[in-house]
């Protein structure tokens, strides 16, 4: 950008007093910001090309180094936003698609926040989750309407149950692809979900042969390119997801640019070094809800029936008649990916003003689905930002069967949501595939990070589960009783089904 | 073994068709097919059908290796996101065929429907072709990222073989047409240029196949009566982003 039109977003301060001139901000700045002068024996900054990410500022050894936003780089005005006279800027000097990275900034309303949860008081005891047992296990997949079972005194089930997959707490890792992500990153999801006993979620970026041994705790998906997607592929893995749309970028395809595809990466996704790996916005075998049963059967006929699959579809208008129509094409679980869902680049237009909150789609969706009798025909899963356990009890007193975490997920890991993914500059080594970078990620300690991050919401999640007197996690589903509005009208409370606080 | 589709749904044929080739069996003759689905669904290599009758949509889907000779028509989705194998169409086939394709071959004796061969791929040793007998309707190759198409035009149609948005989206790969295609009809990504001597090596041995499969004569093709489609760019859209 032209430095006559505009200053840096971020400044650095660097306290001289503290400096010692040591590098460390020079060699971990991928944006190279920092620079050495071998002449003067000191370093020097260009705020210019800092996008804030706070590498430097967390491993400086002297703590010599602070960035802070810019508070008045443009004259004030509630309209025209810094960061809408800057696209401007962007767009008038290179013209093209504005791109970011992660979900959805701006400052709309978070539902979850105006919802709260109850407790149980004199009428009906809490439960200690330390000394009661308190049940986690979620499983995923079609449950028949009825059971049947055979003989007398050793009954045996003759009803033949579909296959499930088992949870041992109500969340997995979403979609994000080896690609997206840097092969350790991918690597430790995928450990930290075998390790823990819930999912992590291969998508579009295939399955990398050092995953392959975790397998039985992925999720594969089909995409509308299809990359890496063979039989094997949908055999090896605990279920398959087809990939009807993101919450980061409803109704668009993906985009991995050429300069990505490296040899590693084209022998995942099955395509040639350095082309560009498009996504059609669609799938161009499906127009249609029978269409779509068609690939569903097409998957469960290559895998014997023995896999749940499931489909993605981003929360847009309309949201309950789609996910209906999903069940009725046979999805054992679907998966609704609300508008904050974070992805690794998406135009920003899209990220920012398509799609809808998942707590109306979600609302929306097991409301339709029970409505119809066809709620136990599939699983819900939700995805698009949750921040922390309360986030998944309330999704889940709210119909969810589980959810998905992504962002939440990478920030265990270091992220620190500089929204830069799409550069493949990522410092803290996981959104970028140059190897210089991705070595910053010990996937054992990545591993610990993400373990201890689901350990600690399951306890989280039992204890307010205790507190409600609810001591397994199916009692809690769909269970709306539990929940109050704050600060929502009527429209709001009638379309997420729950009461006001104080009712 | 020999299979009667009469009366069976197509869980019940595919599954009888499953449990024989796990214990061992490796060449199927299935009689009565009608409309049937997923025949050959990610089965792989050395086994073989022989299908009397018209297989229903997605057959050989996710394909791993598989030999298939459809003695009919075939409906739509033939040969989605197959990874190896061949299939020999005795007639016409559907739309969707070999929709993202990554190998092997499909022979066509006649004419395919509408968006055949999109996102077909290519990698490594696996390369998908796939060989029309006649026409094919729009979209055909419509982000194509490899492989090879060829549409033969053996009854000489006036006009054009190929409908409109030929190769939209292309970034990989070649269609080779036999006969006329006007600028309109094709996609922005795609070239045009008469076939040289190395393409028409090529083309020719995979013409020799299609005529061998088929007990047609492969002299009446000639490399002038072709033009060879390809896209201007492996990275179509490398510059459609304000950084
Ligand atoms: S981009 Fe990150 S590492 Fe570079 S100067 Fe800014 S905060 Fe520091
Ligand atoms: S993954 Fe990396 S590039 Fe993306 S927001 Fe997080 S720190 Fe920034």
């Amino acid at each position: 950008m032209p430095e006559w039109l505009t200053q840096a977003e971020f400044v650095i301060e660097r306290d001289p007093e503290r400096c010692i001139q040591c590098k460390v901000c020079v060699r971990q700045c991928a944006n190279e910001v920092h620079r050495f002068d071998a002449e003067l024996g000191e370093v020097f900054s260009d705020s210019d090309k800092c996008v804030g990410c706070h590498r430097c500022v967390s491993l400086c050894p002297t703590n010599a180094l602070s960035v802070r936003q810019v508070e008045l780089d443009f004259r004030s005005n509630a309209n025209w936003t810094p960061q809408a006279i800057r696209n401007i800027y962007k767009q008038a000097e290179q013209g093209g698609v504005l791109l970011t990275g992660m979900g959805n900034p701006e400052p709309l309303p978070v539902y979850w926040d105006r919802m709260l949860l109850n407790a149980s008081q004199v009428t009906n005891p809490s439960i200690d989750p330390l000394r009661e047992p308190m049940e986690l296990l979620t499983y995923l997949g079609a449950k028949p309407t009825r059971l049947k079972y055979e003989g007398g005194d050793e009954p045996r089930l003759e009803t033949e149950l579909g296959p499930q997959l088992e949870l041992q707490v109500p969340v997995m890792f979403s979609t994000m692809s080896y690609g997206s992500i840097s092969y350790n990153a991918s690597l430790a999801l995928a450990r930290a979900a075998s390790e823990v006993g819930t999912y992590a979620n291969t998508g579009e970026g295939g399955l990398h042969a050092g995953i392959r041994p975790f397998a039985k705790n992925m999720i594969v998906q089909v995409a509308s390119g299809r990359f890496g997607v063979d039989a094997d592929y949908l055999n090896a893995a605990a279920a398959v997801e087809i990939k009807i749309g993101q919450g980061a970028k409803p109704g668009i395809g993906g985009h991995l640019p050429g300069e990505k595809v490296t040899a590693e990466i084209s022998a995942t996704r099955m395509i040639p070094l350095g082309t560009d790996a498009i996504s059609p916005a669609p799938h161009h075998d499906i127009y249609s809800i029978e269409d779509l049963r068609q690939l569903i059967y097409a998957i469960k006929e290559t895998t014997r029936y023995r896999k749940p699959v499931g489909v993605k579809i981003a929360a847009v208008h309309h949201i309950a008649a789609i996910a209906s129509g999903a069940v009725r094409a046979g999805a054992d679980f679907v998966a609704i990916d609300g508008y904050r869902g974070g992805t690794g680049a998406a135009p920003t237009m899209i990220r920012n003003n398509v799609g809808i909150p998942i707590e109306f789609a979600l609302a929306a969706v097991d409301a339709r689905l029970r409505e119809e009798g066809i709620r136990q025909d599939a699983s819900l899963v939700v995805a698009g930002s949750f921040r922390c356990a309360a986030d998944v009890v309330k999704a889940i007193a709210l119909g969810a069967d589980a959810c998905y975490i992504g962002t939440g997920a990478l920030v265990a890991m270091g992220c620190h949501l500089c929204q830069k993914c799409y550069t493949g500059r990522c410092n803290w080594g996981i959104a970028t595939q140059d190897p210089y970078l991705t070595r910053r990620l010990n996937p054992n300690i990545a591993v610990r990070r993400l373990v201890n991050l689901l350990e600690s919401w399951r306890h989280e999640i039992k204890e307010i589960m205790g507190g409600m007197g609810i001591n397994a996690v199916e009692s809690l589903r769909g269970n709306r009783d539990h929940l109050r509005g704050i600060g929502l009208t009527d429209r709001e409370l009638n379309a997420l089904g729950i009461q006001m606080a104080g009712e | 073994m020999r299979i009667d589709a009469e009366g069976l749904h197509y869980r019940e044929l595919n599954e009888q068709i499953n449990r024989a080739v796990e214990e061992g069996e490796t060449q199927f003759v299935l009689d009565h097919v009608l409309g049937h689905r997923y025949i050959g669904a990610g089965i792989g290599a050395g086994v073989s059908f022989d299908i009397n009758g018209i297989p229903g949509n997605d057959l050989a889907a996710f394909m791993n290796g598989a030999e298939i000779t459809v003695n009919c028509n075939a409906q739509d989705g033939v040969a989605n996101t197959m990874n190896a194998g061949k299939i020999v169409v005795h007639g016409d086939a559907g739309d969707i065929l070999g929709h993202s394709m990554r190998g092997g071959m499909i022979l066509v004796r006649g004419l395919v429907g509408y968006r055949c061969g999109i996102h077909c791929k290519a990698y490594g040793e696996r390369m998908p072709i796939m060989v029309v007998g006649t026409t094919a309707g729009d979209y055909l190759g419509e982000y194509m990222a490899g492989g090879m198409i060829v549409v033969l035009n053996r009854d000489d149609e006036q006009g054009s073989p190929v409908g409109r948005y030929c190769g939209t989206g292309m970034h990989g790969g070649s269609i080779f047409i036999r006969g006329a295609v006007e600028d309109h009809q094709l996609g922005a990504e795609v070239a045009v240029e008469p076939v040289n001597d190395v393409a028409w090596k090529t083309l020719q041995a995979v013409i020799a196949q299609y005529c061998g499969a088929f007990d047609l004569d492969p002299g009446r093709f000639a490399a002038e009566d072709f033009v060879r489609l390809y896209p201007w760019s492996s990275r179509p859209y490398g510059k459609l982003y304000a950084y």
